[in-house]
């Protein structure tokens, strides 16, 4: 038994068909698994380097590499605040310190009722509205402490539910198709325009020699 | 004052709130360039990029038409678009995939063609959820539309694309470690030689990696020419270019200028760009293009935005983003948070950087928090001697990549501008700004 959906398994199989090599497909997988399960479990790595042909080791440790990438369950809305240098300048640490009080946890800590992990993050490249703090990779700008309790309310209140999805789907958009060209085509494609090229580059070093 | 009315290249659709969607896009002129590249053979295109002397948006500043032309001659080859766009202060890609994708992909489709490229990939930074969204909607509408996928646009030229998202590490915005991350590995720089990307790339097939800005400005350059881009702007640097502005000014924000003619005096106070320093104080520092650049002081506001120029002032315009530190701006504490971003990404590979990060870090920490002693000063030197031998600008490089070497770029200058405000920290055993 897989740990995809069937319709995940599609999905996969779909994404892993756009690649040259399967192995390209590990980490949009990954955040397909996160989308599924709000993680990347140790269920989803195994079947990952099945369908694209590398051990569960390397899926871990591939993954280990990249921030976004959780191994453990995370609350249900994780909420970044990045302190880099810009919004450092505009107030990021006191906003850090506000949000830890008033959440009562630290970076990387999810409150008991499961509603929302707190991280510092590097910046989001959204520094000319500083601070920043996104929810599950969505920005809300500007922030201050009022505004950043406010934003919990509405979050354990569900408001936000409709620009905010839960934690892991990265993307609400798919791409539509696999790939249009078959690959025999492309090569054939290139190696005719290759010629071509040639030719149109003889043909204008002997006008040029001509000349002379 | 030399705020030019130079056109808006890469920003033309902003003011629309739609400015994202197909239809916008095709009433704004569209993916004409594309059709008029299509018509013409794929070296003259490449051609008005030559011509136009584009310098390579995503930092280092390599002309476009010249690394095009490095493209190792071979059946299968690749090209890459680097959005991973990470660089602390830097966010003027974000801007270009979420308001404006469909022009990233038409760049995007006449390099490809101008390249005859086998396949393209468009990467994009995992946390730019938004971004990756509008991208992929962007990619879909195009092949509806006939301008990607097979036969595009009747041309008989074909190619695919393909939006392929991060997740989340700065050093992937280096472009072998964006090629490594694109095979599915971890994002681990390649030595340099022999993995140039354009000899050696994607699944070791030559592989060209450009920039989102870079791309963004191809539909222009072939509409109007390349000799009328490289009428913009001076000497090298041609065009014009975003800058992003951050720190403590009035109006931070995205500002297209053109290259070279505006100052950095310009866009920090000019009304219609930065409106000056808040509360009217003075400029005390700034980083003239990401925190990768040694720093500034306010000597330097009436250099003009020229890669050159800045370039040999002793910095660099980077990734073109501007931070601005007023009057009040503890001088360690900016520093070491900078230093703190570079612990925490250094991949690992090289022992200065790895090992050189940390310290810097702690050593820093320990300043800005009042725990430091006299000789920590030579120490923090010391050890960003070690990481890049010399501590000049550019930098010497003993590791893989320019990340080591980045490091000492702020802790360095800072020293050597505000040296008695880190002696200050040690006297009082505290910051004097907490
Ligand atoms: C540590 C590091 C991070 C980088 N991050 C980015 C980035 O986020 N985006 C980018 O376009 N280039 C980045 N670069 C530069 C790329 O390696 C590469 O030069 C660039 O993508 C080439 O595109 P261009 O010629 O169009 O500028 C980075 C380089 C280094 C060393
Ligand atoms: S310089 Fe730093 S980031 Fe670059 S390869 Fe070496 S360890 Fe990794
Ligand atoms: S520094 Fe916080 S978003 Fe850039």
């Amino acid at each position: 038994m897989g740990h995809f959906t069937p319709e995940n398994l599609a999905k996969a199989k779909n994404t892993i068909s756009v690649y040259p090599q399967a192995r390209s497909a590990l980490i949009p997988l990954c955040h397909l698994a996160q989308s599924q399960d709000g993680y990347l479990s140790e269920e989803a790595m195994v079947e990952i380097a099945e369908l694209v042909g590398v051990s569960p080791a390397e899926v871990r440790g591939t993954a280990s590499f990249y921030d976004m990438l959780h191994t453990e369950p995370v609350g249900k809305h994780l909420v970044s605040i990045c302190t880099n240098i810009a919004c450092m300048l505009a107030g990021a640490y006191e906003l850090l310190e506000h949000a830890t009080e008033s959440l009562g946890v630290h970076s990387g800590q999810t409150t008991s009722d499961g509603e929302i992990t707190l991280e510092e993050v590097e910046c989001i490249a959204a520094c000319d509205r500083a601070p920043c703090v996104s929810v599950n990779h969505r920005f809300f700008l500007d922030v201050d402490p009022d505004t950043f309790d406010q934003l919990m309310t509405d979050l354990r209140s569900g408001k936000h539910s409709s620009e905010v999805p839960s934690h892991g789907t990265l993307s609400r958009v798919e791409r539509s198709l696999g790939l249009a060209v078959p690959r025999e085509q492309v090569a054939e494609e290139r190696a005719a325009a290759d010629k071509a090229r040639a030719e149109r580059k003889a043909k204008a070093e002997a006008a040029g020699a001509d000349k002379k | 004052m030399t705020v030019t009315q130079a056109p808006k290249i890469v920003t033309s659709r902003m003011g629309y709130d739609d400015s994202h969607t197909l239809e916008r896009y095709l009433a704004t002129g569209g993916y004409e360039a594309l059709k008029k590249a299509l018509s013409m053979n794929p070296e003259a295109v490449h051609d008005e990029v030559t011509a136009s002397n584009l310098l390579g948006r995503g930092g280092a500043g390599f002309e476009a038409g010249r690394k095009w032309s490095m493209l190792r001659p071979n059946p299968v080859r690749y090209l890459v678009v680097n959005g991973d766009e990470s660089e602390p202060a830097t966010f003027k890609d974000r801007e270009l995939i979420e308001r404006d994708p469909h022009q990233l992909v038409e760049g995007v489709l006449i390099a490809a063609y101008s390249l005859q490229v086998t396949q393209a990939f468009i990467y994009i930074r995992g946390e730019f959820a938004l971004g990756i969204e509008r991208v992929t909607q962007a990619v879909n509408e195009a092949y509806s539309h006939g301008a990607c996928g097979n036969n595009i646009f009747g041309s008989g030229f074909s190619v695919d694309l393909v939006v392929h998202p991060g997740a989340g590490a700065y050093i992937c915005g280096e472009e072998t470690a964006l090629i490594e991350s694109l095979e599915g590995k971890r994002g681990f720089p390649r030595i340099k030689p022999p993995f140039f990307p354009a000899a050696i790339g994607l699944y070791g097939e030559p592989t060209i990696v450009n920039n989102v800005e870079t791309m963004s400005n191809l539909p222009w350059i072939v509409l109007n020419g390349g000799e009328a881009f490289a009428a913009l702007g001076e000497g090298r640097s041609t065009g014009t270019r975003i800058f992003a502005l951050s720190g403590h000014v009035n109006q931070p924000g995205t500002y297209e200028v053109e290259m070279a003619k505006p100052t950095f005096r310009d866009i920090i106070f000019d009304p219609s760009l930065g409106g000056g320093v808040r509360l009217g104080r003075d400029v005390k520092a700034f980083i003239p293009g990401g925190v990768s650049a040694p720093w500034f002081g306010p000597e330097h506001l009436d250099l003009r935005l020229d890669q050159d120029e800045v370039g040999k002032a002793g910095s660099m315009l980077g990734s073109g983003s501007i931070v601005v530190m007023d009057s009040a701006t503890c001088p360690v504490r900016a520093a070491w948070r900078i230093a703190r971003f570079f612990k925490r990404e250094s991949c690992g590979q090289c022992t200065p950087c790895r090992e050189g990060s940390g310290w810097v870090d702690k050593t820093m920490r320990r300043i800005e928090e009042g725990a430091g002693r006299e000789e920590d000063l030579d120490l923090l030197l010391d050890i960003c001697d070690n990481i890049a031998p010399g501590l000049t600008w550019p930098p010497a490089q003993t590791t893989i990549c320019v990340l080591g070497p980045s490091i000492p770029s702020s802790v360095v200058w800072a020293i050597r501008m505000f040296r008695d405000e880190f002696l200050v920290h040690i006297k009082d055993g505290a910051c004097p700004y907490a």
